[in-house]
């Protein structure tokens, strides 16, 4: 079976000065017919993350650990891989990249048709071909064929975001990789934008969503991957981090929410160039103690010194 | 009370708000809901005298408003600021945040370097971040700059456009009881815009949805 394996990737940048630590030994596995969520605030490290996995990285990045894709018997390694292996193999081909702004991913000064027709053209959908698997695509999203031959700025944010998600599936890929999909968007069209990753998984391709927003996570991940400060400091399936968070900053970003406490954790996060040697969310935790000096292990998906007891016990 | 009557906004020969009319109280937390697109985010730069409306009026404590932009009289433009949904549109990249955060009160001639540091304090922000520049700070460390800007020269009305939308759920609890406690302090009126009925209900005095409108 496929399979999106990252293991112990961790990723800093050199900037003058000092040396920034956005991931640091981030492990998890994304397999077809799951959607994982990776939630944290923005600054964690969760777009550093996927722009490794799809070698974006600028050149002063340093990256450790591993990362591959499965696929049919064979493993195609994504960290340090040459930008053709990328091109040809993995990008559009293998996993599909839904953007964070729609509006700004599509060109200003093409129909939208000319590019998504491009990019099933190079994706190996025969030329004579292409103009009616547009169509096709355009139709799986609700969308008309007269509307794809307008250009971006006709469409509305709902319409623009139907043609990068139409543009993410030219290549038919399992994965797809979805960086923030909602910021900007309202309740509606998240939960339209929702609705239709959901529906990728259950057709039996794999999802990463990146996103901010716990809500949206909520309503589509089978998994959920909860960063701070850079780590994954709680891992695993939703509807138990969510109802149950052992992990004490996953327990405040809950309780931050509107529809419940609607109390902010206290402080703010470490600054990425000066992590502290232990747990990075020991200075704004109640459960610190002496021993949060010391990194945490990751136990059971949770890296926490005092986790909070599983609601299964 | 900060007031706009019969107010209609056209874009081209589309109007995004047709004769609309629409009060934010002194000392209450207003709120304003509805899908993108309906004229919100046009309804709050009339408010802020950003955009001069069609036709209609806006008074500020009663006093009718007869220029907008730079047209505003400071005393007028200064008694209401607005925070942006995106704050890395909202400043200028070159300035550091503390220069940010200065710059109202820089404009009206009234520098007062001690409040910037108080200011920062407030929105949470640590002394080490504001000689940064805004590629170098957080979206949400940047937009707690942005609302300790809004909030430097005490305005008697404040609009908050979508301030927390792009931001995660603690920094948002954050922000918000900072705006709260202003209004507690200074009795200021608040327009809270968002699209989350979930966060306008626990956030507002009351919530206007913008499709009860007549337009």
């Amino acid at each position: 079976m496929n399979a999106l394996v990252v293991e112990d990737l961790t990723v800093s940048f050199r900037i003058p000065g000092a040396t920034v630590r956005a991931v640091s030994g981030a492990c998890f596995e994304v397999r077809p017919g799951r959607c994982l969520a990776l939630v944290g605030e923005s600054g964690c490290g969760k777009s550093v993350l996927a722009h490794a996995l799809l070698g974006l990285l600028p050149g002063n990045a340093t990256v450790s650990g591993k990362a591959w894709l499965e696929q049919g018997g064979e493993r195609t390694e994504l960290l340090g891989a040459p930008q053709a292996v990328l091109a040809r193999r993995v990008r559009g081909r293998s996993v599909g990249l839904i953007p964070q702004s729609p509006a700004t991913h599509l060109t200003p000064v093409r129909t939208a048709r000319a590019q998504l027709q491009e990019a099933l053209r190079e994706l190996g959908t025969p030329a004579a071909r292409a103009g009616e698997r547009a169509d096709a695509l355009a139709e799986r999203y609700g969308l008309r064929p007269a509307d794809l031959d307008r250009y971006p700025h006709e469409l509305s944010g709902g319409m623009a975001q139907r043609v990068a998600n139409a543009m993410a599936l030219a290549g038919d890929p399992w994965l797809l990789l979805a960086d923030e999909p909602t910021s900007g968007l309202d309740r509606p069209l998240v939960d339209r934008a929702m609705a239709s990753l959901r529906e990728l998984c259950d057709e039996g391709r794999a999802v990463l969503l990146i996103t901010h927003d716990l809500g949206a996570a909520e309503q589509v991940a089978d998994d959920l991957a909860v960063m701070y400060a850079g780590r994954l400091v709680e891992t695993g399936p939703a509807g138990r981090v969510l109802g149950h968070p052992r992990h004490p900053y996953t327990a405040g970003l809950l309780d931050a929410r509107p529809d419940r406490a609607f109390v902010p954790v206290p402080g703010m996060p470490p600054e990425l160039t000066r992590l502290p040697d232990g747990c990075a969310f020991a200075p704004r935790c109640p459960s610190a103690s002496p021993a949060c000096g010391t990194p945490p292990p990751t136990v059971d998906g949770v890296a926490c010194h005092h986790p909070r007891e599983d609601g299964r016990a | 009370m900060l007031e706009a009557r019969d107010v209609t906004v056209r874009y081209g020969r589309r109007a995004v708000l047709d004769g609309v009319g629409f009060a934010v109280r002194p000392g209450r937390v207003t709120g304003l809901g509805g899908p993108s697109g309906c004229g919100k985010s046009t309804l709050a730069r009339v408010l802020a005298l950003m955009l001069r409306p069609a036709s209609g009026t806006v008074t500020v404590d009663g006093r009718p408003v007869r220029g907008w932009r730079q047209r505003a009289s400071r005393e007028l433009r200064t008694s209401v600021a607005l925070v942006y949904q995106q704050p890395r549109l909202a400043v200028d990249p070159r300035l550091t945040l503390a220069e940010i955060i200065a710059e109202p009160r820089a404009a009206v001639g009234r520098p007062a370097p001690e409040r910037t540091g108080a200011l920062a304090a407030e929105v949470g922000l640590t002394a080490d971040l504001l000689t940064r520049r805004p590629h170098e700070v957080s979206d949400g460390q940047l937009q707690r700059a942005c609302l300790a800007r809004a909030l430097s020269l005490e305005p008697r009305y404040l609009i908050c456009d979508e301030m927390t939308t792009m931001l995660d759920a603690s920094t948002q609890a954050h922000l918000v009881a900072v705006v709260t406690a202003y209004r507690d302090r200074t009795g200021a009126g608040v327009l809270a815009i968002s699209h989350d009925d979930v966060l306008l209900n626990r956030w507002a005095d009351s919530v206007t949805k913008f499709d009860q409108f007549s337009r």
